[in-house]
């Protein structure tokens, strides 16, 4: 056989590559969120589903244009930019105008990803920004529905009942009110009231278990927050059960959505375990801290956006012990520099 | 099990094609092509001229350092050529090539010594030392610079049948076909390093020539422990071996002696065994031939020098869609682009691939999802590497202990934005030891220009 007809390529090893990309990580993202979109419908009616829609077409269309706009490769097929619109709908409750979702959108991809580079450029997470963003509409960003209601699909919204979520009770220290609201089973089912993709802290435990189980996030963030939030709340409770404070401060607000989903964001997370258990522990504090002192009744989205600022000093700090170095000698070496 | 290492991946291993294919013998061919450096270290100069005639296991190439090993002829024939010739590292490298007379005449060199069995250790090692005997595996270490260096400090000999590269089967097979030899060898070195006991380590997915191995060292009551181990990359590289073994880490920059360790491929030990007590040289190798390219896969023993186009034509050919073809493995492997390259002594695989599985992209993004960190056996952070390396940070890059990296290719190979970071690791470790000389150089040059000045 005549091997000089191939067309032969030498480029250097290794020659194969696992099947993941980006785009496969952000499909199983999505993926993971299904179970509790699907919930917010039940929960909330079809605006749930619209809203979500809305901001991902919102997202994926402003990154795909802004990339062709200023002459960069296209990236808005990597889908990270769907997740990021699927994110920011489910911080936001379901009766936020459409236009004020697309201007989040805007802000997102463009003033926290695009400005700075792009995927994995970013230090702070996008659909957490612009929600930070969206207070300037604290009206709008405060307007929660009863679970059960169906929100008017299209007009307006305003009308609709404002009622107080969990997190509400919570921040007044009124633990016994909210008790006589919902019960435990209800919290962790997640028939409450509250930010549209947040209520069911069980599907959501079931979104971010599927993706630890397909390994696109490790546990190391979400068990160290949660377990920071629940010691916490524990020795520290406000009412006279310490279990029952714990529990609710677990399931409520934006924990479950905010330690399996928005903290453990590549981007603007540490790289190493160690660094990854360090920006768990801090975000539990700040959350704590903020649900405790804060003027706002939730502290889930102030408190991983402080971390994401301190991700550069974790991953300049905290860095894998290398093989065959002995750990007296690294810091030797690190001392005489 | 024993203990594991750091990090690492796990592909599919596709050594289905091959591993129970029996090795065939492979019929010596026209002609073999010996590069003089098939091994680590100085590069041998070659002994024969042109029109000479040589036999089976003549040497035609002499080592010119310790740190080298001898190369003999593999066939008997006529010297037709002495010139640089294409070698599977993708360079020109001086050779000896020889045209068969299909004679087989044995060269009188070729026998075994007179009492085999009361060898002393120093004696053994000269007899693999004039067999040109190297590392197996794939790196070419000379086996006797790794033994002579490693009396009295070695406590822990392992034998490594991991076999950890995907496609692969050559050692497995072996395993399974020559247990007697590979056993031999243990013995060998169990002498030379004066140690109670040898350890076999061999990867789960061998479990059968784990079991086979176990029996025959039963049968022959060798001193001998077969290691099971995970089945998982780069399980066999010497380093993540030494620590999945002992639990301990060889340090930064040493070699695994310094931890009492040497690490034998099986095959090297089989080569000691044949040369010790047949006195055969090194010059025959088991290659297999696979991947998707490939039309009837096969493990071939074939004369070390053959070239790789009468392997693959002996398995057939390949598919005309063939777009890249290895010479070991596909994670560490070298990608060829001349079949006239000739099979080395550690020519483990030859593969073809029709489909591209390196997936490579047109943008390689990072998105700092910090496997590549999760995954890298010696603990280092490619992602910050990459970042080093392609600002030209070199201090940084030195920092981050680049020089460490073992070029295993997990990193890459699990890369989601499919970066080149191993590609980038070896273009930055050269960069550095450019950079290293250079300043050496100019250090010399100042040192000169000052001692003159003095003069004047």
């Amino acid at each position: 056989m005549d091997y000089k007809e191939l067309k032969l390529i030498a480029s250097t090893s290794p020659h194969i590559r696992s099947k993941n990309s980006a785009r496969t990580l952000m499909v199983d993202v999505i993926i993971a969120l299904l179970p509790a979109l699907a919930f917010s419908v039940y929960n909330f009616g079809m605006r749930a589903l619209t809203l979500t829609l809305v901001s991902m077409a919102g997202c994926v269309v402003i990154e795909a244009a802004y990339r062709v706009l200023t002459g960069r490769h296209q990236t808005a097929s990597d889908l990270s930019a769907a997740v990021t619109g699927m994110l920011l709908a489910f911080v936001c409750p379901v009766t936020l105008p459409y236009w004020t979702i697309l201007l989040a959108d805007a802000f997102a991809i463009i003033i926290v990803k695009q400005l700075y580079g792009g995927i994995g450029k970013n230090f702070m997470n996008p659909a957490l920004g612009a929600r930070a963003f969206l207070f300037s509409w604290a009206g709008l960003m405060s307007n929660w529905v009863a679970p059960g209601t169906k929100a008017a699909l299209w007009g307006s919204t305003a009308d609709a009942a404002t009622y107080a979520t969990p997190m509400s009770f919570l921040h007044a220290n009124d633990l016994e009110g909210l008790k006589r609201v919902y019960d435990l089973p209800a919290m962790f089912i997640g028939r409450t009231g509250g930010s549209l993709g947040e209520v069911s802290a069980m599907l959501l435990l079931f979104g971010g278990v599927f993706l630890i189980l397909r390994r696109v996030i490790a546990w190391y963030i979400p068990a160290s927050y949660i377990g920071t939030v629940a010691v916490l709340t524990f020795l520290f409770p406000r009412g006279n059960d310490p279990r029952e404070w714990m529990l609710y401060n677990l399931l409520g607000g934006g924990l479950m959505l905010g330690a399996f989903f928005m903290a453990t964001d590549f981007v603007t997370s540490p790289v190493t375990r160690r660094g990854q258990a360090i920006f768990g522990v801090g975000c539990g504090l700040l959350t704590v801290f903020i649900r405790y002192f804060g003027s706002y009744n939730e502290g889930v989205c102030y408190s991983i956006l402080i971390m994401n600022l301190c991700v550069w000093l974790i991953d300049k700090y905290v860095k894998p012990h290398h093989f065959g170095v002995p750990r007296t000698a690294k810091k030797k070496e690190e001392a005489g520099k | 099990m024993a203990q594991a290492f750091f990090g690492g991946i796990h592909p599919h291993d596709s050594k289905a094609a091959t591993n129970k294919k029996p090795i065939e013998l492979m019929p010596p061919t026209a002609q073999v092509v010996l590069p003089m450096s098939l091994h680590i270290g100085a590069p041998c100069r070659p002994c024969v001229a042109v029109g000479d005639h040589v036999k089976i296991g003549q040497v035609v190439g002499e080592a010119t350092a310790f740190v080298s090993a001898p190369i003999h002829a593999s066939i008997s024939g006529t010297v037709t050529a002495v010139e640089p010739r294409p070698h599977f590292n993708g360079l020109q490298v001086m050779s000896v090539v020889i045209e068969n007379d299909f004679e087989d005449t044995v060269d009188e060199s070729v026998h075994p010594p007179k009492d085999p069995d009361g060898l002393t250790a120093e004696q053994i090692v000269e007899v693999v030392k004039n067999a040109g005997i190297v590392g197996h595996g794939g790196a070419t270490f000379p086996a006797h610079v790794k033994i002579s260096s490693g009396i009295g400090k070695v406590d822990t000999v392992i034998l490594n049948g991991c076999e950890c590269e995907t496609y692969i089967t050559s050692d497995h097979r072996l395993m399974m076909e020559e247990p007697e030899e590979i056993i031999g060898g243990a013995k060998l070195l169990a002498k030379v390093f004066k140690v109670d006991q040898i350890i076999l380590a061999i990867e789960a997915n061998k479990a059968n020539a784990a079991e086979l191995m176990r029996l025959k060292i039963e049968q022959l009551g060798a001193p001998i422990k077969v290691e099971v181990l995970r089945t998982r990359y780069p399980q066999g590289a010497e380093k993540q071996l030494c620590q999945a073994i002992t639990g301990k880490q060889i340090p930064s920059g040493a070699l695994p002696a310094s931890i009492g360790c040497a690490v034998f491929n099986v095959d090297t030990a089989g080569a000691i065994y044949r040369a010790v007590y047949r006195g055969i040289p090194d010059i025959r190798r088991i290659v297999t031939v696979s991947g998707s390219g490939v039309r009837d896969p096969k493990n071939l023993n074939c004369r070390i020098g053959t070239p790789f186009r009468e392997l693959l034509d002996a398995c057939g050919g390949v598919y005309p869609d063939t777009f890249k073809i290895l010479a070991g493995g596909p994670m560490m492997g070298y990608a060829q682009y001349n079949m006239d390259v000739p099979v080395g002594k550690g020519t483990n695989g030859i593969l073809a691939f029709r489909k591209d599985e390196e997936r490579t992209v047109a943008d390689p993004t990072c998105i700092r999802c910090g496997k590549c960190t999760s995954v890298c056996p010696m603990r280092l952070q490619p992602l910050f590497m990459y970042m080093y390396e392609s600002r030209d940070m070199l201090k940084e890059l030195e920092a981050a202990h680049v020089m460490d990296c073992i070029e295993c290719g997990c990193c890459a190979y699990i890369c989601p934005g499919r970066l080149h970071l191993t590609q980038t690791f070896r273009t930055g470790k050269q960069k550095i030891l450019n950079a290293r000389a250079k300043a050496k150089a100019e250090a010399e040059a100042a040192a000169k220009a000052a001692e003159e000045k003095k003069e004047a």
